[in-house]
């Protein structure tokens, strides 16, 4: 990542927006199926097309949702919530208004924790999503077009927007927020929080600072970062453009700014001073959420071990390292793998060694998930099975390893079919060394005339050549131990 | 506490946040109604209210949800053929100035 140095003088002060779109099977206020990809304009109602007449109803399972947000987050819930009609014109929403929460959203004063330090989060309430608008003629953008299309498939779609404090002081910093608030969300079910596809939406607000200074300066708000590399990258230039202007006495104006992916700079979006008037105004045609014990009850009791506490836990069962659970936990589905092999007899030290070494690698380069991995949890148990009681050694179980991730096979098969099984028998292994004595006469004459250097090089080079002889199928610990045996004797 | 006086300035401002285009006659009489239906509803603030919760539903009535079920739509065909432009099956709409916002 290109970071741009931060001076010594300055303190950026973050916060972020983020929009979760929820997996609920139906819209917010309507029946229409709630489907990522489906035909355009296929999945629409009186409701969600906002024809006159129609009347939205809450679906009760966004509701339980946003309840256990509440939980995960530790957010207070009001004793009732309300929605409110958000006015203004744009094509990709029917009604000419977005219903939304204001002033009395389901859930308030909430915290996560990141990286051991906790965020605040002012807020989180439930709206509805917009169309998808296509742009067409020009390059594509906006200004540019001749005539847009619009697909209204996606409004009215379920969303939570989650609203933090501004507290946080660095890209990475933020990149940290939005990785730990996504594990929540996909433990708890709310959500499948895919940056890539749009399920999960980040804004960040930005300003900058005197170090040591706490006040709140004119911010400006960075839009269109769609993967975490964009929006740590979008607020280092932010940061980066906001430090210049200071330093040249320019001055920074509250506007909402558009990242450009490939130019890498951001834009700002032409509109007008004032035009952000939404006249919010209670949405008469629903009645107040008013959430009881039996509700909160039933979210508190769906929700699982969050990240946080697993870390914690794993940690100190296993006696991994903190940064190593971290990494177990930033994969969705990758510490459910892990202790998945501990529950089959591996070491929890082994089943995150491999977890977040080979099985990560090979998740990443095959843009997997560990749910859809063809070798599952015994079989990495298995394999470390046949490390620890000495047939394998670790490189050839990498080898093992990675053929069975690929085609499923147990490891035990492999090492059969292979013929792998490692070689600890010292007659075995003493013969490999003396043939390679007998073809290498010359190093082993250096290694009894050199010097310390010149001995650990002959030495090294010895020892490749026996395994090399053996296809890495010697047991190294027996090996080091019969070289030095022969070279001195 | 009465409310300040509506004036012409709010009148303008609001009509172009509906996107109305008002005559300069139609600016003078709407200044005057608006300020004689806020006069009107302003009357309230004359009540010690400290003790009332606002109120945001007239009705009696909370937690109204429906199942989370999927049903089907409405044809899209149907849909379609309500819509001044059509195109590839989405609705065709003009130019758009600024970005898309909410």
């Amino acid at each position: 990542m290109s970071t741009r140095e931060v001076s010594k003088a300055w303190e950026a002060v973050i916060g972020l927006e983020v929009h979760v779109e929820l997996a609920t099977a139906t819209k917010l206020f309507c029946s229409c199926a709630n489907e990522f990809g489906a035909e355009p304009n296929t999945n629409v109602c009186p409701v969600c097309l906002g024809l006159p007449g129609s009347l939205p109803v809450l679906n009760e399972r966004v509701v339980e949702f946003a309840l256990r947000l509440g939980e995960a987050f530790e957010f207070s819930v009001p004793a009732q919530s309300i929605f409110h009609r958000k006015n203004y014109f744009y094509p990709d929403m029917p009604k000419d208004y977005q219903v939304s929460q204001y002033d009395a959203p389901i859930c308030v004063d909430g915290t996560l924790i990141v990286d051991g330090t906790a965020i605040g989060i002012e807020r989180a309430h439930m709206e509805e999503d917009t169309g998808k608008s296509l742009h067409v003629g020009g390059s594509g953008r906006i200004h540019e077009a001749d005539h847009s299309l619009v697909d209204y498939n996606r409004a009215g779609v379920p969303l939570m927007e989650i609203v933090s404090r501004p507290e946080m002081h660095s890209a990475e910093q933020a990149r940290g927020y939005v990785s730990a608030l996504r594990g929540v969300l996909g433990v708890i079910g709310v959500s499948d929080v895919k940056m890539e596809e749009g399920s999960m939406r980040v804004d960040a607000n930005v300003s900058i600072r005197p170090v040591g200074s706490d006040e709140l300066r004119t911010r400006v708000e960075v839009k269109n970062m769609n993967s975490l590399r964009s929006l740590g990258r979008a607020i280092d230039y932010e940061i980066a453009r906001q430090i210049e202007m200071y330093e040249t006495d320019e001055r920074i104006v509250q506007e909402t700014r558009h990242w450009d992916e490939d130019a890498g700079v951001t834009h700002g979006m032409r509109t007008k001073e004032g035009s952000e008037d939404y006249r919010y105004f209670p949405e008469p045609d629903l009645v107040p959420v008013a959430p009881d014990d039996s509700m909160r009850a039933r979210a508190r009791a769906s929700i699982p071990e969050l990240p946080a506490a697993r870390r914690v836990r794993l940690v100190s069962e296993w006696g991994i390292a903190d940064h190593e659970a971290a990494v177990l936990l930033a994969e969705p589905g990758l510490a459910d793998y892990a202790e998945g092999a501990v529950a089959a007899g591996a070491s929890g030290h082994d089943a995150t060694n491999w977890s977040v070494g080979a099985v990560l690698g090979y998740l990443n380069e095959n843009a997997l998930a560990p749910q859809g991995l063809l070798l599952r949890p015994d079989g990495l148990a298995e394999l470390i099975g046949l490390v620890s009681d000495g047939s394998l050694n670790r490189k050839l179980a990498t080898d093992v390893l990675d053929e069975a991730l690929r085609d499923g096979k147990r490891p035990k098969q492999i090492v059969e079919a292979r013929g792998l099984a490692q070689v600890s028998d010292e007659g075995a292994v003493g013969a490999l060394v003396d043939d390679v004595f007998a073809q290498n006469s010359d190093a082993v004459a250096d290694w009894r005339g050199g010097d310390d250097k010149l001995k650990k090089k002959k030495r090294g080079f010895l020892m490749g050549e026996v395994i090399k002889a053996s296809k890495g199928s010697a047991d190294t610990a027996v090996l080091n131990r019969l070289l030095d045996e022969k070279l001195n004797g | 506490m009465a409310p300040e006086r509506i004036t012409r300035a709010d009148v303008e401002h609001v009509a172009h946040l509906a996107r109305l285009a008002l005559t300069e006659p139609e600016i003078e009489e709407l200044t005057g109604q608006l300020g004689d239906i806020l006069g009107y509803a302003a009357q309230v603030s004359a009540l010690d209210l400290t003790e009332v919760p606002p109120t945001a539903h007239p009705l009696p009535l909370v937690n109204v949800f429906r199942p989370d079920e999927a049903r089907p739509g409405v044809d899209r065909d149907e849909v379609l053929a309500q819509a001044p432009a059509t195109e590839n099956n989405r609705f065709r709409v003009p130019r758009i100035l600024g970005e898309a916002r909410g």
